[in-house]
C-alpha cells in the first residue's frame, strides 16, 4: 500500500507501566503490586521512580490479590500487576471474593494476553480472562487497543471508584487512536470507521486487524463499520445495537475465546436489543501454542487478512 | 475490664452464638463457641474500636479468616452495640444484613471473608498500608487451625514475616478439628508454632479460655517489634454448651429447639456461677 506510512507500534504493557509513573504524582494513594514480574509487565518503570511505593509479593499470586483487597479496604488506590493467566486465571477467586464481592477499589492490570504472548506457548495465553472477569458482578472490564487508548484507560480506571480489570498484550501493536480528538470514557465504545454493509466489532490488537480487513473490503466494494470497544463491561450496547440496525450482520474480534468475551458479550446485547446474525472471530475453543506472536496471530486468523476473509465468507 | 466481667460477656456472645445459629437452622457453632472468648477480649478490650463510628479511620482491624464463624463475630459486634442484639437470630435468613459469612457491609466487619486462606492475606494489606503510610492502628485477624492447610495462608506468612509486619496480629484458633475430623488426621499443619516461626513470626502459645494469658499474649504481641505475632490459642470447639463440646459434629449444623433449649440452659448455668462468683 502506497500511503502507508511509518507506524508507531508500543506495547499496551508499556503504556501502563509509563501512566502508572505518570499519574503517581496526581495520585498518592496509587500503589502498585507484582509478582516477580515487574520487568514483563512494565510496572518496573514505576518501581524505578517509585520504590517505596511498589510491593513486590513475589511468585504468590493469590496473596497478592488478597492484599491489594486489605490496601484497598484502608484507603490505598492497588494496581496489582502480573500477567492474565495468573491474576485472572490462577486468583479468580481472589478476585471474585476479596475484591469483587466487597466491591474494594482494587485495578487489575493484566499484561500477557491472548496469544500475542507467542513463544512461552498455551501455558501462559490466556485466552479466558475476559469471559471470567465479565461474570463477576460490579466488575469493569477493559481491553486497550493501543498506547493512546491503554493509557487513556488506566487514568479512567483511577478515577472509577471500583474494581476494574485492564487487559494489556506483551507484542508491540500500531498506535491507532492519535487525534486531537480523541476521548475516552468508561463503557463508551468508538466508530473508528463508518461503514453500512457489515459491522465489525473488534477490541484490543483485533481492532487494528479489523480496520485492515475494512480497507481490503473496501476495494472489494464492501463498506464495513468498525466499532472500538475497549470496555467490555460495561458494554456500550446502544452504539453496537445502533451500529447493527444499520448494517444487519456483526462480526467480533477478539484475541480471546469466543466462549465468554466480547463476542459472547456482543451477543447478549444484540439477542435482547436487535438479534441479527453474528460471526465471532478469536480461538474456536482451543488451546495456543508456541510461536512468534505475529505468526500465531497469522494462523488463527486474527490478523487483518484473516479478518477480512473470515468476513467475507460471513456477508 | 475485670476477668470476671470478660466472662460474663464471652458467656452473652455464647448465648448469642447459640441464638443466632439455632435462628438460622444453619451455620457453625463449634468454631464460634472455642474463639468467643477471643472475639470477646478483642472487641471488649484489645482493640481501639467505636461502636457508634465503626468507620472511624484509626480504629484497629479485625479480619475474621475463618469467616464461617461468623456468628461468634456478629455476637461480639452485638453485645458491643454495633447493631441490636435482637437481630442476631436472622442470621442467614433472605433480607437478613446477617450474611452467612462475613461482609464489609455490615457495621464493625472491616473485610468479606470466608473462603478460607483468604483473610489473612487482606489483613496483611491492611497492616502493610499502615507501615507504608506510618499509621497506628493494628490489624488482627483469625485463623481456623484446619484454615492452616490452604497454601495462600503461608503465601501471606512468608510476606508479612519478610516485611517484618509487627502491627499484624495473627490468631489461630487451635481447637484441633475440621469437618473431616481432627486435623492431624486429616491433614496435619503441626507443628504450627514451628511453621510460624520458621515464617520470622514471634509465637505465643496460650490457653483461649484465660483471659489473663490473652490479655498477656496481646501485650507480649504489641512489644514484639521487627516480626509479626502468631497467637496460637488452644481451645475447646463448642465449649460452653455440653453436648457440642469437643464434638466434631456440631462444626457446622445447628440445634434444633430441644437442643437450644439445652444449650441455653448449660450457657445459663455458667451464668450463675459467675453471678455467684462476683458475689
Amino acid at each position: 500500500m502506497a500511503e502507508e506510512k511509518i507506524i508507531k507500534k508500543v506495547a499496551t504493557r508499556e503504556s501502563y507501566g509509563n501512566a502508572l509513573k505518570e499519574l503517581a504524582e496526581e495520585f498518592p494513594n496509587l500503589v502498585v503490586l507484582d509478582a516477580d514480574l515487574a520487568a514483563a509487565t512494565k510496572t518496573g518503570i514505576f518501581k524505578k521512580a517509585y520504590p517505596e511505593r511498589h510491593i513486590d509479593c513475589g511468585i504468590a499470586e493469590c496473596n497478592m490479590v488478597g492484599i491489594a483487597a486489605g490496601l484497598a479496604a484502608v484507603g490505598k488506590i492497588p494496581f496489582v500487576s502480573s500477567f492474565a493467566m495468573f491474576a485472572a486465571g490462577r486468583a479468580f477467586e481472589q478476585v471474585r471474593n476479596s475484591v469483587g464481592y466487597p466491591h474494594l477499589n482494587v485495578k487489575i492490570g493484566a499484561t500477557h494476553a491472548g496469544i500475542s504472548v507467542g513463544e512461552d506457548g498455551a501455558t501462559h495465553q490466556c485466552n479466558e480472562d475476559l469471559a471470567l472477569m465479565r461474570t463477576i458482578p460490579g466488575m469493569v472490564v477493559m481491553c486497550p487497543s493501543d498506547d493512546v487508548e491503554a493509557r487513556a484507560a488506566v487514568r479512567a480506571a483511577l478515577e472509577y471508584e471500583g474494581p476494574v480489570y485492564l487487559r494489556f498484550g506483551r507484542a508491540a501493536v500500531p498506535v491507532i487512536n492519535d487525534r486531537p480528538d480523541y476521548h475516552f470514557e468508561i463503557g463508551k465504545g468508538t466508530i473508528v470507521r463508518e461503514g453500512s454493509d457489515v459491522t465489525i466489532v473488534a477490541t484490543g490488537i483485533g481492532v487494528d486487524s479489523a480496520l485492515g480487513a475494512a480497507k481490503m473490503l473496501e476495494k472489494e466494494g464492501v463498506n464495513a463499520e468498525v466499532v472500538n470497544i475497549c470496555t467490555i463491561k460495561p458494554l456500550d450496547e446502544e452504539l453496537i445495537v445502533s451500529s447493527a440496525k444499520k448494517t444487519g450482520k456483526v462480526v467480533t474480534v477478539e484475541e480471546h475465546s469466543v466462549i465468554g468475551g466480547l463476542g459472547s458479550a456482543v451477543c447478549d446485547a444484540l439477542c435482547k436489543h436487535y438479534p441479527v446474525p453474528v460471526c465471532k472471530i478469536g480461538m474456536q475453543d482451543v488451546f495456543g501454542e508456541s510461536g512468534s506472536a505475529a505468526a500465531l496471530i497469522e494462523k488463527y486468523g486474527l490478523d487483518a487478512k484473516g479478518v477480512y476473509q473470515t468476513v467475507k465468507a460471513f456477508i | 475490664m475485670k476477668n470476671l466481667e470478660l466472662q460474663k460477656t464471652a458467656n452473652e456472645v455464647r448465648k448469642g452464638i447459640v441464638t443466632a445459629v439455632h435462628g438460622a437452622n444453619a451455620g457453625h457453632p463449634g468454631g464460634s463457641l472455642s474463639a468467643a472468648d477471643m472475639f470477646t477480649f478483642l472487641y471488649f478490650e484489645e482493640m481501639n474500636i467505636d461502636p457508634q463510628n465503626p468507620q472511624m479511620e484509626e480504629r484497629d482491624r479485625f479480619v475474621l479468616s475463618k469467616g464461617h464463624t461468623a456468628p461468634g463475630l456478629y455476637a461480639a459486634l452485638a453485645n458491643r452495640g454495633f447493631f441490636p442484639v435482637e437481630d442476631l437470630p436472622t442470621l442467614r435468613h433472605l433480607g437478613s444484613y446477617l450474611q452467612g459469612h462475613p461482609c464489609i457491609h455490615i457495621a464493625g466487619v472491616d473485610m468479606s471473608s470466608g473462603s478460607l486462606g483468604q483473610g489473612i492475606s487482606a489483613a496483611v494489606g491492611m497492616a502493610l498500608a499502615a507501615k507504608l503510610d506510618g499509621r497506628t492502628y493494628r490489624t488482627y485477624t483469625m485463623l481456623g487451625d484446619g484454615e492452616l492447610e490452604e497454601g495462600q495462608v503461608w503465601e501471606a506468612a512468608m510476606f508479612a514475616g519478610h516485611r517484618k509486619l509487627d502491627n499484624l496480629c495473627v490468631i489461630v484458633d487451635n481447637n484441633n478439628l475440621q469437618i473431616d475430623g481432627p486435623i492431624s488426621e486429616v491433614c496435619s499443619p503441626y507443628p504450627i508454632d514451628k511453621k510460624f516461626e520458621a515464617f520470622n513470626f514471634h509465637v505465643i502459645q496460650i490457653d483461649a479460655h484465660d483471659f489473663d494469658q490473652i490479655r498477656a499474649a496481646f501485650k507480649e504481641a504489641r512489644e514484639t517489634k521487627g516480626c509479626p505475632t502468631c497467637i496460637i490459642m488452644h481451645s475447646l470447639k463448642g465449649k460452653g454448651v455440653s453436648f457440642m463440646e469437643n464434638n466434631v459434629d456440631w462444626h457446622g449444623k445447628a440445634p434444633n429447639d430441644e437442643e437450644y433449649a439445652v444449650a441455653m440452659a448449660d450457657l445459663e448455668k455458667i451464668g450463675e456461677e459467675l453471678e455467684k462468683a462476683g458475689e
